[in-house]
């Protein structure tokens, strides 16, 4: 284990320009999906944390559950939807880095919506009163709260980028490992394990908590900048 | 408030500008093959020759022999790469290939423990076989309809053991690739089937060296098809067409020939000179 480690550590110094285009392909795919979750994702998390209507516990309670929805499962439907033989075959995108974009971007969305939802909802309880008795509607009520969480809401896609970054399930489905087109750092780090060159996989993986790092140090400075600024 | 909404448009076109990058125009061909091609290295080694001559790009999806022509059969590939030659007859058969040509063969290893407990070593993996079996010695099968999980069963069979009825705790179904199946039996020190590429490409042997090989039966043939353009209009049929002629010709066949591991040759070609038309 030590060792394995330890040769991990220096390998992660050699790695190449190979290694820096995967890292780059995983950053575009799980960053493209974690926004175009946050498209969907953070006006229904806010609606929903501002409305009442009946079923509403029933919708909550499935969001909520469809934060831990399997990887691999997600991977498999997008698979069926894109093949050449299923319902959107037509669109070619199997096995590209827009297929994984689309699992992912499935895989996120309810994720970024609950945790919306959550924030919303609470900060709804402060200030909702106060918004209602400016008679403002349920959507203009959301806009306003959403902006005013908006520092609490860069955990959420944090949380997203992290679920989306990290999961082997999905892209390997439907991205198909392909190298040099749509082997990501987990993809490759799944291959190298199964290679048995373990040390590889093991300063890939290192290189993923790194990106995971920065990606996390850089949100918090920039949030923590606006704040300055703006909060 | 005018800086942050700006900032947060940059941000939104980055993304959709980075979204919208793979719009290349270089020609390419999926191909579905097995992870004994791509894990021992051999793909690595020829596509890069291949692409410089054709400027055909392949891209390859690597899974077992049976996965692989499902993925053929619902059309997610032009081309399939593999070796399980009763599958792919049925392929052809069934109308999803076009025809199928021979482009090389290596050969199957029974790997296990170097103390080999169950005294399997030989130059007859029947017999290796029975003994496993008779010793109840841990053995791991790749359990995933691979073209060696193919051949594994046909070896069970013709050791006049059935498997299924024979089964028990020593026999480990393990539904994954080879590499999966020896990282497993290099864990467990058991016994396994490999295809040679990928035994000798491993890195995590442990204490597993081979026991049985040079057995005739232990031949394994590598055949390619074309997905059929009949069935799936989409199939890239003259890339397609082009790469499995290059793998038969005399300079796809040298090409193959090259590839070694520590001096050794992994894979032997042997396309019929008729396929080469």
């Amino acid at each position: 284990m030590m060792e394995s480690l330890g040769q991990a550590v220096l390998l992660v110094g050699t790695l190449d320009r190979e290694v820096a285009a995967i890292a780059l392909l995983s950053l575009r795919v799980s960053l493209t999906a974690v926004f175009l979750g946050c498209l969907v994702g953070v006006p229904l998390g806010a609606f929903l944390g501002v409305t009442r209507f009946p079923g509403r516990g029933v919708v909550v309670a499935v969001l909520n559950a469809f934060m831990g929805l399997p990887a691999v499962v997600v991977g498999l439907l997008v698979y069926l939807l894109l093949s050449r033989s299923g319902p959107l075959g037509g669109l070619g995108l199997l096995f590209t880095p827009g297929a994984m974009i689309v699992a992912q971007t499935l895989l996120v969305t309810p994720l970024i919506a609950a945790l919306v939802r959550q924030i919303v909802e609470d900060a709804d309880r402060e200030l909702g009163e106060q918004l209602r008795s400016l008679r403002l509607g349920s959507w203009r009520r959301a806009f306003v709260l959403v902006f005013d969480t908006r520092f609490s809401l860069v955990v959420a896609t944090l949380a997203a980028f992290g679920r989306a970054v990290s999961e082997v399930g999905a892209v390997l489905v439907v991205g198909g490992n392909i190298a040099g087109f749509t082997r990501t750092m987990t993809t490759a780090i799944s291959l190298e394990t199964q290679k048995g060159d373990l040390p590889l996989a093991l300063a890939l993986g290192l290189v993923l908590i790194g990106i995971v790092l920065a990606v996390n140090g850089l949100a918090s400075t920039v949030r923590a900048a606006a704040m300055r600024a703006y909060g | 408030m005018d800086r942050i909404r700006r900032s947060l448009i940059a941000l939104a076109l980055l993304f959709l500008g980075t979204a919208a990058v793979p719009a290349q125009e270089q020609r390419s061909i999926t191909v579905a093959s097995t992870t004994s091609t791509e894990q021992s290295g051999l793909f690595g080694h020829l596509l890069p020759r291949f692409t410089q001559k054709t400027g055909i790009q392949v891209k390859v999806v690597a899974l077992g022999t049976g996965q692989a022509l499902d993925v053929g059969r619902r059309g997610d590939a032009d081309v399939v790469f593999v070796h399980d030659r009763a599958a792919e007859e049925k392929f052809v058969g069934e109308g999803f290939g076009v025809k199928r040509l021979e482009v090389m063969y290596n050969d199957f290893v029974l790997v296990g423990p170097k103390d080999d407990p169950a005294k399997a070593a030989g130059k007859d993996v029947l017999e290796g076989l029975r003994r496993i079996a008779a010793a109840k010695a841990p053995f791991v099968s790749r359990g995933d309809r691979s073209g060696t999980h193919a051949a594994e069963l046909r070896y069970w069979k013709d050791a006049g053991i059935d498997i299924a009825a024979a089964r028990g705790e020593w026999y480990r179904e393990i539904g994954q690739g080879m590499g999966p199946a020896l990282n497993t039996a290099s864990a467990q020190n058991a016994y396994v089937l490999a295809d040679r590429g990928t035994w000798l490409s491993f890195k995590n042997r442990g204490d597993l060296a081979i026991l049985v090989e040079g057995d005739r039966r232990l031949f394994n043939q590598y055949g390619v098809m074309l997905v059929n353009p009949a069935k799936h209009p989409h199939v890239k049929a003259q890339e397609g067409q082009a790469f499995i002629d290059w793998l038969v010709s005399p300079e796809g066949q040298a090409a193959i020939a090259d590839y070694k591991i520590g001096g050794e040759q992994l894979f032997f070609p042997n396309a019929a000179p008729a396929g080469r038309a």
